[in-house]
């Protein structure tokens, strides 16, 4: 399948059933809402810890959206179809996580900006919290889209996915949210950003050939 | 030199060769590393200098260093024999990874335990969210990862191939990891031990250390050699070669 093919039916595929797309956007919001009535309301504290809790919330609702990335496909067979056509892996493994994100992770991104100023994100630092989700949220589905390649079939798969994955999501999350709290202390974050850009484009290259070795693995290559 | 060299790398990868080789040379390797573990530990802890600084307590160091390197040299090893089992489909490839995936995680939590206990008295304090520790802490649910998903996966060649893969992506994740976090915050000691250059220790208090990390690289390789050894009698428990072995 070609690049443009996969993306079309990904995106159509989702459109159907839109719960996947709203769901982990509620997720991430709902969290996010947890943290003024755990921690504190009050604003001083939660400026502190803002950029902290949008990347966590953001960092585990790609977690959770990226699980469901083949498993419609494996349950309905397509994903073996895609495993024995005479084409390339790589490209559709692109395609897909591609599409994953911009139909879950983009949300994500969009909202942002919004719960950073409920969370009394000084407003400096509201665009680098945004800047650096649009860049981290990509890298984040594609490290997982290379855990759920490995755990697609797998009982109770959830849970060890996050095991497996959390891990390599350090670097993503140190970087994104210490860009958004650098800004809200007045520090230049370009530095930073371009880290993030850096590990998005590592990723991007790198990901779907491992994507590809792990679904061949999964499915018994 | 090239060709003996990929010849011993083939016999080695084969589960009958390793199986009969490594027998032999296991009843070498026990006692040299409990000799080199024994003369390390005890030169150490009851006999090399106390610090001018951290009096006695700082001879925990030759158990959390060891430990910290052998963990860390452990994962490494992962990698490289993930690398070699998804390239060359090695059998005995993914074996390694399930005989090193435990130990490993064990060496990790020791290093762990051994520095928190090391830093009540000279930090004050058992845990700091500190670069090294946390990349400790992470390198330790790496290593999880690892074994986690090799017991959710049934079947023990494709349990294997997974778990490969999973070590080559975590071994280019770690480097990573140790440099966002470094950069993140950093209060550890730098380190002590220089592989280049001159180190910054005494050498009446070198010399224990760097026995005593020979001794447990020698007990981390004798117990990876067993564990492979137990691993391939389950796998091959129906081939004729082993129980002639065996016999």
């Amino acid at each position: 399948m070609s690049f443009r093919a996969t993306l079309k039916r990904e995106v159509v595929l989702a459109w159907r059933r839109p719960a996947e797309i709203i769901n982990p956007l509620f997720f991430f919001v709902m969290v996010v809402a947890m943290f003024p009535l755990g921690v504190s309301p009050k604003a001083d504290l939660l400026s502190v810890i803002a950029p902290g809790v949008v990347w966590v919330a953001a960092l585990l609702a790609v977690l959770l959206s990226v699980e469901g990335l083949f498993r419609n496909d494996f349950e309905a067979g397509a994903l073996e179809q895609m495993l024995v056509a005479p084409t390339n892996l790589y490209v559709p493994c692109l395609a897909k996580i591609i599409a994953h994100w911009l139909l879950t992770g983009l949300p994500l991104v969009l909202v942002a900006p919004l719960l950073g100023y409920m969370l009394h994100l000084p407003e400096q630092a509201s665009m680098t919290l945004f800047l650096g989700l649009l860049l981290g949220t990509p890298t984040l589905t594609a490290i997982g889209a290379i855990g759920v390649s490995l755990t697609v079939g797998v009982r109770s798969g959830g849970i060890l996915l996050a095991l497996l994955i959390l891990p390599l999501y350090v670097p993503v999350l140190v970087f994104g949210a210490g860009a958004a709290a650098y800004a809200a202390n007045g520090a230049p974050v370009e530095g930073l950003l371009a880290i993030l850009a850096a590990m998005l484009l590592a990723s991007l290259t790198l990901a779907p050939a491992a994507v590809a070795a792990g679904l061949r693995i999964s499915n018994g290559g | 030199m090239w060709q003996t060299l990929t010849r011993w790398y083939h016999q080695w990868g084969s589960p009958r060769y390793f199986f009969q080789y490594s027998g032999v040379l296991l009843p070498w390797l026990w006692p040299l590393a409990v000799l080199t573990l024994v003369v390390g530990v005890v030169w150490g802890l009851a006999f090399a200098p106390a610090d001018y600084q951290q009096g006695n307590s700082y001879r925990i160091i030759f158990i959390h260093v060891p430990a910290a390197s052998a963990a860390l040299l452990g994962y490494i090893a992962m990698g490289v024999a993930g690398l070699v089992g998804l390239v060359w489909r090695m059998k005995m490839a993914d074996i390694m990874i399930k005989a090193i995936a435990p130990f490993g995680a064990v060496l990790a939590a020791i290093a762990l335990i051994t520095g928190a206990i090391w830093g009540k008295p000279t930090w004050g304090t058992y845990w700091v969210w500190d670069a090294r520790l946390t990349s400790m802490l992470l390198m330790l649910f790496l290593y999880l990862g690892v074994f986690a998903l090799m017991n959710a996966i049934p079947d023990p060649r494709q349990a294997g191939r997974a778990a490969s893969l999973l070590s080559v992506v975590g071994v280019i994740n770690v480097v990573i990891v140790k440099y966002s976090v470094e950069w993140w915050q950093s209060l550890h000691q730098g380190s002590t031990l220089k592989v280049v250059g001159e180190s910054a220790m005494p050498s009446e208090m070198l010399a224990p250390l760097l026995i005593s990390m020979l001794g447990i690289y020698l007990f981390f390789a004798c117990t990876v050699l067993m564990r492979a050894r137990t691993e391939i009698m389950v796998r091959e428990r129906k081939s004729q070669w082993l129980r002639e072995v065996l016999r």
